[in-house]
C-alpha cells in the first residue's frame, strides 16, 4: 500500500480541500483523517451510513480515594504534571495528569490508582468499495499521538491489500504530525504564500527530513501573494523539493465545501489546478514505486 | 486583563486579531504560545530580544550499575525505555519526563538530565513585550515551553510606563495569548488562566465544525468569550448562524478583503498600516473590554 499524507505546519491552508479532492480523483479504496484535535474531512465525504464506533483508551488516568488518602502529600511532591490538587481532600485535576503512575508509586496508602480512561472516539466508515478511518480525540486530552496510530492502524485492516491510501494530516509539526509520518511513502505539504505560511512550511519540512519521508510542495490560494509564491517555488528548486502546483483563491471552493462538496465535484479554477496537482504528484509517488 | 485568542481549526485568523488587538492596545503582552508554528513575531519583528532555553528532564543511565532487572522499561507507561542486547536504551522523544524510573530504580543507576526541546524569547516592538515559544522541531510536545512562556509573561515586570490613552487594570497591562489551533491539551494550557476567550471562526462547515469544539471546550472551563467572524464572504456563514442559534456574542465581523489579505500575508500589522483597520481593532478591543468588566462586574 502506497500512503500518501498531506500536512502543512501552518493549520488552514487547504489540506482538507485537497485532501477531499485526491481521494475523489483517485477513488482512494482507504484514506483517513488523522487531524484527531479537529476532524474535519468526515463532513465533505458525503457517507450516509453510520460509522463503526469504538472507543479509544489512551494511557490510564490517576484517581485518589479520599477514604484511603492520609494526606502525606507524596503524591503531590512527586507528580511533575502539577496534577494533585489539594483542598478538603487531594484529587487529581483529570486534564493535567498524563498517566504516568508515579503517584500510584508513591503512594504509601494505596489511595492512588491508575484506572483506564477513554481519551477519544475512533470511527470507520465502510462499504463495499472503500473505507474511511478517523476519530475524534476527548476535549483537552493529551495523548493525540496515540491515537493518530490507532486511526492508521484500523485505516489499514479495514482495508487490507488496497494500492492507495490518503491520509489528511493536522496542523503543526508535534506529537500529532510525528505520529502521521510513521510508515507513509511520501508527504504532500500544503504551503500557503505568506510570510508566515514560508516559516511554517519551512519547520514541517525540517520535521519530514528528520524522518526520512520524502516531501513535494504544492501552494494554495497561490495568486493571492504572487511574490510569496514565487519565494516558495525558489526555496523548493533551492532544496531540491519536487514543486507540483499552484491553486489559485477561489471563492467557489468554499461554497463547494459548504455543499458538502469537493472541489472537484463542481467546475472551478481550484478544481482544475488541484486536478493537475494531483497528477504531478501520482507520478512522482509511483516513481517512488519503480526505485 | 489576559485575554486568549483560540479556533479549533487552523488558518482561520487567530495571530491577526492577536497580534492587532495588541498593537492597538499597547503598551500591552504579546504572547505567542503555538510554539509548534509560532508567527506573531513574524509580523512584531520585535528588538532586543533575549532567548532562554527551555529543557526537560530524561533520564541517563549508568551501564555499571544497571543490573537489567527491567523495572523502570515495566513502569514507564509511555514505552520510552527498552532492555535490548544487555543494555538500557532510552527514547528521548517519547519520554514525559515523569521521572518514575528514577523512583523504581533499586541499583540507583538512573539519574537525570537536561535536554533542551526549545526556547522562550522576549523581545520589544512599538510597546508591546512580546514573548515567543518556539519548539525544536523533530520534538513532541512544546507544553513545557507553554509553561514557562505563561509564567515569565505574567511574573515579569511590564517593561513599559503607563499609559495615557488606556485606562489599565491594576494588576498590568493586556496580555493576548496565540494559542495553537485545536482543542486538546496544549490549547487548554494556554487558556486555563486567561480572564476571557476570543475565538476566531471562519465562514465554512469547517469552521463551525470546530467553533463548536472550542465552544465546548470553553464552556467546560468556564471561561467567558465571544466571536470574531473573519473571511465574511456573500451568503451563508455556517458559523454565524451557529452563533446567532445559540446567542453567542458575535465581537466583530472582519471582511473577506484582499487588501487585508495582501498586507497580512506579507507580515504587516494591518492596524498599523491604515486608518480602517485600526479603527476595526481599537473598536474589537473595546468590546472585549467591556465584555471582560461586565464579567468582573457579574462575579464580584
Amino acid at each position: 500500500m502506497k500512503q500518501l499524507l498531506i500536512l502543512s505546519g501552518k493549520g488552514g491552508t487547504g489540506k482538507t480541500t485537497i485532501a477531499s479532492a485526491f481521494i475523489k480523483l483517485a477513488a482512494a479504496k482507504a484514506y483517513a483523517d488523522c487531524d484527531v484535535d479537529a476532524p474535519n474531512l468526515h463532513l465533505i465525504m458525503g457517507w450516509t451510513s453510520e460509522p463503526e464506533r469504538s472507543d479509544y483508551c489512551g494511557l490510564p488516568q490517576a484517581v485518589i480515594d479520599p477514604d484511603l488518602c492520609t494526606a502525606c502529600d507524596l503524591c503531590r511532591q512527586h507528580c511533575r504534571f502539577d496534577a494533585i490538587e489539594t483542598g478538603d481532600v487531594y484529587r487529581v485535576q483529570p486534564f493535567s495528569c498524563e498517566g504516568c503512575g508515579v503517584c500510584e508509586y508513591v503512594c504509601p496508602a494505596g489511595a492512588a490508582r491508575m484506572i483506564p480512561a477513554v481519551a477519544g472516539e475512533l470511527m470507520l466508515y465502510r462499504d463495499s468499495g472503500q473505507v474511511f478511518s478517523t476519530a475524534q480525540l476527548a476535549m483537552g486530552s493529551g495523548t493525540s499521538g496515540l491515537l493518530v496510530t490507532e486511526v492508521k492502524k484500523q485505516m489499514k485492516s479495514g482495508a487490507g491489500d488496497v494500492d492507495l491510501a490518503i491520509i489528511d494530516g493536522s496542523p503543526g509539526i508535534g506529537c500529532p504530525v510525528i505520529a502521521s509520518l510513521s510508515g507513509v511513502d511520501m508527504v504532500l505539504i500544503v504551503a500557503e504564500p505568506s510570510v508566515s505560511g514560508i516559516s511554517d512550511m519551512e519547520r514541517i519540512i525540517r520535521t519530514a527530513a528528520a524522518f526520512e519521508v520524502e516531501a513535494v510542495v504544492c501552494v494554495n490560494k497561490s495568486d493571492t501573494n504572487l511574490s510569496n509564491t514565487k519565494k516558495i517555488e525558489a526555496f523548493c528548486a533551492e532544496h531540491g523539493l519536487p514543486f507540483v502546483g499552484n491553486i489559485p483563491f477561489d471563492p467557489r471552493a468554499v461554497e463547494a465545501i459548504n455543499d458538502g462538496k469537493t472541489v472537484v465535484d463542481i467546475e472551478c479554477i481550484s478544481g482544475t489546478a488541484v486536478r493537475s496537482v494531483y497528477k504531478e504528484t501520482m507520478k512522482l509517488l509511483l516513481e517512488e514505486e519503480v526505485n | 486583563m489576559r485575554v486568549a485568542v483560540l479556533s479549533g481549526k487552523g488558518g482561520t485568523g487567530k495571530t491577526l486579531v492577536t497580534v492587532n488587538l495588541a498593537a492597538v492596545a499597547a503598551p500591552s503582552v504579546y504572547v505567542d504560545c503555538d510554539v509548534e508554528e509560532p508567527n506573531g513575531h513574524l509580523f512584531f519583528k520585535p528588538g532586543q530580544v533575549q532567548e532562554e532555553p527551555v529543557t526537560v528532564l530524561i533520564p541517563h543511565v549508568d551501564p555499571a550499575a544497571c543490573t537489567g532487572c527491567r523495572k523502570c522499561v515495566e513502569f514507564c507507561n509511555f514505552n520510552a525505555l527498552a532492555y535490548a542486547s544487555g543494555k538500557l536504551i532510552v527514547f528521548d522523544d517519547i519520554c514525559h519526563s515523569c521521572g518514575g524510573c528514577v523512583l523504581v530504580c533499586p541499583e540507583g543507576a538512573l539519574s537525570e538530565k537536561d535536554k533542551a526541546i526549545g526556547c522562550v524569547q522576549r523581545g520589544t516592538a512599538d510597546r508591546v513585550e512580546v514573548y515567543t515559544g518556539i519548539l525544536n522541531t523533530g520534538e513532541a510536545t512544546g507544553i513545557p515551553i507553554i509553561h514557562r512562556l505563561l509564567e515569565q509573561s505574567s511574573l515579569e515586570e511590564p517593561l513599559h510606563s503607563d499609559s495615557e490613552q488606556q485606562p489599565r487594570r491594576a494588576d498590568g497591562e493586556a496580555t493576548f495569548i496565540d494559542c495553537p489551533p485545536g482543542s486538546a491539551c496544549i490549547v487548554m494550557e494556554s487558556i486555563k488562566d486567561a480572564d476571557y476567550c476570543i475565538l476566531v471562526a471562519e465562514p465554512t462547515i469547517f469552521g463551525m465544525h470546530n467553533l463548536r469544539m472550542v465552544h465546548e471546550l470553553v464552556t467546560l472551563f468556564e471561561k467567558p468569550f465571544g466571536v470574531v467572524l473573519n473571511k465574511c464572504l456573500e451568503g451563508e456563514n455556517p458559523s454565524e448562524v451557529y452563533c446567532v442559534e445559540r446567542g453567542i456574542k458575535i465581537l466583530s465581523r472582519i471582511p473577506f478583503d484582499h487588501e487585508l489579505g495582501a498586507l497580512n500575508s506579507d507580515a504587516k500589522i494591518v492596524a498599523n498600516e491604515s486608518d480602517v483597520y485600526r479603527d476595526a481593532f481599537r473598536t474589537l478591543l473595546e468590546t472585549v473590554k467591556e465584555e471582560v468588566g461586565h464579567e468582573a462586574a457579574a462575579h464580584s
